[in-house]
């Protein structure tokens, strides 16, 4: 039968919701438990204050930063956190050198170091390979003739001091070591890479520097390809030749038109030596990631990266090199911890204002649709506390913090829910109005407001998305919190309002259209009333009540017409 | 039942009808009018006054007080009423740094105002002047966080219009829906903007919060104008402009419960809260989505659907569904 389907698919949808909210406390509970999570959303710096983080940038002295240097460095450095999660962190240059950030909470090294290196990527081919310490990895390096690729196109002049005799002709000849070059690469210790702050060598001179865990060194031909070619990056776990995906975490590259160009002319030159000269070496901020042999010509510009990788500092070298390196490294001068700018005073006395506007919304609701303000005001508490456990959980996860422009938004995201039941509620009582029973004004209602809310929502939602995608900073944060309210109303209004305006217009309280019921069809000035009980329109004015006979008249039938003038006649006859 | 329901009968049949198209010369005359006193006042005041989060400005250090260890509201207040001793009116942002320095960031002053407010601040705090360091901070909303919120808004605009002008069949409600936002935004922001209000990154966010709503607004009103005209065949009794009166009527009860819904919480934000703190973000936001909320139902009713008719009104289609209705009315005089 129809009516216990529909009772059972109402039934259905609440029991679904009961298990979304309990599963979304269940995640909650479970990162409080495991990943030092809390129950309350984390706040942001102007509530909560955090650590205010100085960088200074790593020059000669004598050279001055510019302006457009800092600028361009705060750019990247806000993608960079932004990256990281909906922080809104706050970044701004001091006294005109300077660039100090703020961010909510303690930042831990991996966050310091994702804001602070340059992020300066450089492919650069293997010239001489040599162990570190006293192993043997990659000592045959020394043996290796100068090899000469007549098809590659020669390189620049070496400009720097270390000069070589005989002009190189591609990037990896050996024509490159000079006698200086080569004493400095002799006595070159790996662990002077950690006390320098970055190791960097002009683009077109060789550059000898060491692997990052210090095992191999190397004299590296000038920069092939640079990191600006990079047209994006992401992380992931690299997938063998055979398509089997390992354990390993790396940095999928995608360069430019211009990179994959100079990409594969490395790469085919490199494919025809032997040795370590058939090595590249990615070299970030002088230091060696990785150097892969080179087993092929790379023809689709789309190397990856692979080197002792975690998930996280593969997700952040990711980001780095998609937002582009620093024009200038940084390096951190101060970290202290800093008081909130407007204090808890103001969250309570917005949270106090927020809830005495809550109470004045339900007794608006109550006056309003009578017992149907009840649905309102649960719709919506159930809507809170979704909301809050979305928020709570998201805030663990992905370091999202609520600022007081955030509460405010969700203050007035009230509204916004709240206009979903009473879009709904209005289009029963339209549908009440024209005659329908409670049972078909309530289907029939939906059907209409459910379009209405649906578009109204997906403008909401393009809105969202789209400003969380392209914006940055503390735009970010709104956009998040509207995505959030946006999908928690369809939610509710879907599974927990129309489910329940369903079971109650089965009852004999709402279904029977009681005066309190905020569905009395007679109320609503509707002709039918239920079970078969007609009754005179009321409170409609003489002049419709004229207009509507008259209407009636014109529509009468042959026959009715004839009958009222049959009766007519009989009444002169009288 | 209330008053309101019985309002909404006679609304929804018709009995009692507002008429928001017919009237539009004086609904657009409004609009003009607070769209150029927007403008006007504003320019006239001398144009928006943006924060320091915008402008960047002066920064004083305090090293090394003890007035930290009374508390942070405490030692807070006393850097406030120090600079407002140098300049009156200005609302400067104060951190406790690193547990015994203070950060007082301020508008940017004059090498004049600097070194008094140094001095007021080194005497507030019982610390010789050289604990005090100033410096020059650049702005926290740069130009990059500007160009990529101002990329974003258009992004949207151009997206959402394409949506609405798929979903309503009909790009010319997509264009009154748009025109209407922008009517909210100029007044909105022009409020700020006459009353000489500081312009925060809070504020902004305030006026991203009014665009939703107002597109929101806008839409829903339009889906019963669409389902109302989409019932309309070449026969229907009524014109064009009266079918599309009929729905903004029909859905007027939904209109001032919604905005009353939104406006109740935001008012309570706005004088609980101004009472409770004085001046603050939390008011400046409120004021924003207070005056927000309420223009943004107003122009969806009296703006955006006149405008609406506006455009399709010269329609042939349109105007054949008009010619006959005055025809078939012409006939049925006699009956009436």
């Amino acid at each position: 039968m129809a009516r216990t389907t529909t009772e059972r698919k109402a039934i259905r949808s609440l029991v679904w919701l009961l298990v979304i909210i309990v599963a979304l406390i269940a995640a909650n509970g479970a990162s409080v438990l495991f990943n030092n999570g809390q129950w309350t959303p984390k706040l942001a710096l102007d509530l909560e204050g955090g650590t205010q983080i100085t960088l200074a940038p790593q020059i000669a002295s004598g050279e001055q930063v510019t302006q457009e240097q800092l600028d361009q460095a705060v750019a990247i450095i806000r993608q960079r956190v932004d990256a990281g999660g909906v922080s809104e962190a706050e970044i701004n240059t001091q006294g005109g050198q300077n660039i100090v950030v703020s961010i909510p909470g303690e930042p831990d090294a991996a966050t310091l170091q994702r804001i602070q290196s340059s992020a300066k990527l450089e492919f650069r081919a293997v010239l001489i390979a040599d162990a570190a310490s006293n192993s043997t990895i990659g000592a045959e390096g020394d043996t290796v003739d100068p090899t000469v690729d007549p098809t590659a196109p020669p390189t620049a002049e070496p400009t720097a001091s270390p000069a070589p005799s005989v002009s190189p002709t591609d990037a990896s000849d050996l024509a490159w070591i000079t006698p200086d070059l080569q004493s400095s690469f002799d006595s070159f210790d790996c662990a002077s890479l950690d006390v320098v702050g970055a190791n960097v060598a002009p683009v077109d001179v060789p550059l000898v520097t060491c692997e990052q865990d210090s095992t191999v060194k190397y004299i590296l031909g000038p920069v092939e390809v640079a990191g600006e070619r990079i047209a994006d990056a992401r992380s992931g776990l690299i997938s063998s030749s055979t398509g089997v995906t390992s354990n390993e975490w790396g940095v999928f590259i995608e360069f430019d038109a211009d990179g994959t160009q100079q990409f594969r002319t490395v790469t085919e030159r490199l494919v025809s030596l032997v040795g370590v000269q058939n090595q590249f070496a990615i070299v970030l901020d002088g230091r060696v990631i990785s150097a892969p042999r080179t087993i092929s010509a790379i023809t689709d510009g789309r190397p990856q990266i692979s080197g002792n990788f975690t998930e996280e500092s593969a997700k952040a070298l990711a980001d780095q090199l998609k937002f582009g390196a620093l024009p200038i490294g940084f390096e951190v001068q101060s970290s202290e911890t800093i008081s909130a700018t407007l204090g808890v005073s103001q969250l309570q006395s917005g949270i106090i204002a927020g809830i005495i506007g809550l109470i004045l919304v339900g007794f608006y609701a109550f006056f309003q649709y009578r017992a149907l303000g009840g649905v309102v005001v649960v719709s919506l508490s159930i809507a809170a506390l979704i909301t809050y456990l979305i928020i709570t959980y998201l805030s663990n996860q992905q370091g999202f913090r609520l600022s007081l422009a955030g509460v405010a938004g969700l203050v007035i995201s009230i509204g916004v829910v709240a206009d979903s039941f009473i879009v709904y509620f209005e289009r029963i009582r339209d549908e009440l109005r024209d005659g329908r029973n409670v049972d078909g004004a309530v289907e029939a209602g939906w059907k209409r407001a459910f379009r209405t809310i649906l578009i109204s929502d997906v403008i909401n939602l393009i809105a969202a998305v789209v400003l969380f995608v392209l914006a940055v900073g503390n735009v970010r944060g709104f956009a998040f919190t509207l995505g959030i309210v946006t999908v928690v109303d369809l939610v509710v209004v879907a599974m927990f309002t129309h489910p329940l305006m369903q079971l109650l217009a089965r009852t004999s309280f709402f279904g029977g259209g009681h005066r309190w019921s905020g569905l009395d069809p007679q109320a609503l000035g509707a002709v039918y009333r239920g079970r078969a009980q007609f009754r005179a329109p009321v409170g409609v004015a003489s002049t419709k009540v004229a207009t509507s006979s008259r209407e009636a008249q014109r529509r009468q039938t042959i026959a009715e017409r004839k009958a009222a003038e049959a009766s007519g006649e009989r009444k002169e006859q009288r | 039942m209330s008053r309101l329901t019985q309002f909404g009968n006679d609304l929804y049949t018709g009995t009692r009808s507002f008429n928001f198209v017919g009237r539009r010369r004086l609904w657009y005359s409004i609009g003009a009018v607070f769209i150029i006193l927007a403008i006007g006042l504003t320019a006239l005041r001398g144009g928006f006054v943006f924060g320091i989060e915008f402008r960047g400005g002066s920064e004083f250090r305090v090293q090394g007080t003890t007035a930290v260890e009374g508390g942070t509201a405490a030692a807070t207040a006393i850097a406030i009423d120090a600079v407002d001793s140098v300049v009156s009116g200005s609302s400067p942002r104060v951190s406790i740094v690193g547990g015994d320095s203070v950060r007082v960031q301020t508008e940017q002053l004059t090498p004049a105002e600097t070194d008094e407010v140094r001095a007021a601040l080194a005497d507030a705090y019982a610390v010789s002047v050289s604990d005090v360091s100033t410096s020059f901070i650049g702005a926290t909303w740069g130009a990059d966080i500007t160009r990529q919120a101002i990329i974003a808004l258009v992004v949207f605009l151009v997206l959402a219009s394409l949506v609405m002008a798929i979903y309503f069949r009909t790009w010319k409600m997509a264009a009154a829906a748009i025109i209407a936002l922008f009517h909210d935004l100029i007044v909105t922001t022009g409020l700020y903007g006459v009353l000489g209000l500081e312009i925060t990154p809070a504020a902004v966010i305030g006026f991203l919060t009014i665009l939703g709503y107002s597109l929101y607004d806008t839409v829903v009103v339009f889906d019963k104008v669409r389902e109302n005209t989409s019932e309309d065949g070449a026969e229907s009794r009524r014109t064009f402009a009266q079918s599309v009166n009929l729905a903004v009527n029909q859905t007027l009860v939904r209109s001032i419960n919604t905005s009353v819904v939104a406006v109740l919480p935001t008012a309570s934000i706005l004088f609980i809260g101004s009472l409770l703190l004085g001046a603050g973000t939390l008011r400046d936001i409120a004021l924003a989505l207070f005056i927000g909320t309420i223009v943004g139902t107003y122009s969806s009713i009296f703006l955006a659907a006149p405008l609406y008719v506006h455009l399709r009104e010269n329609e042939p289609e349109v105007k054949k569904q008009g010619s006959r209705t005055r025809v078939a009315r012409a006939e049925s005089g006699a009956v009436r």
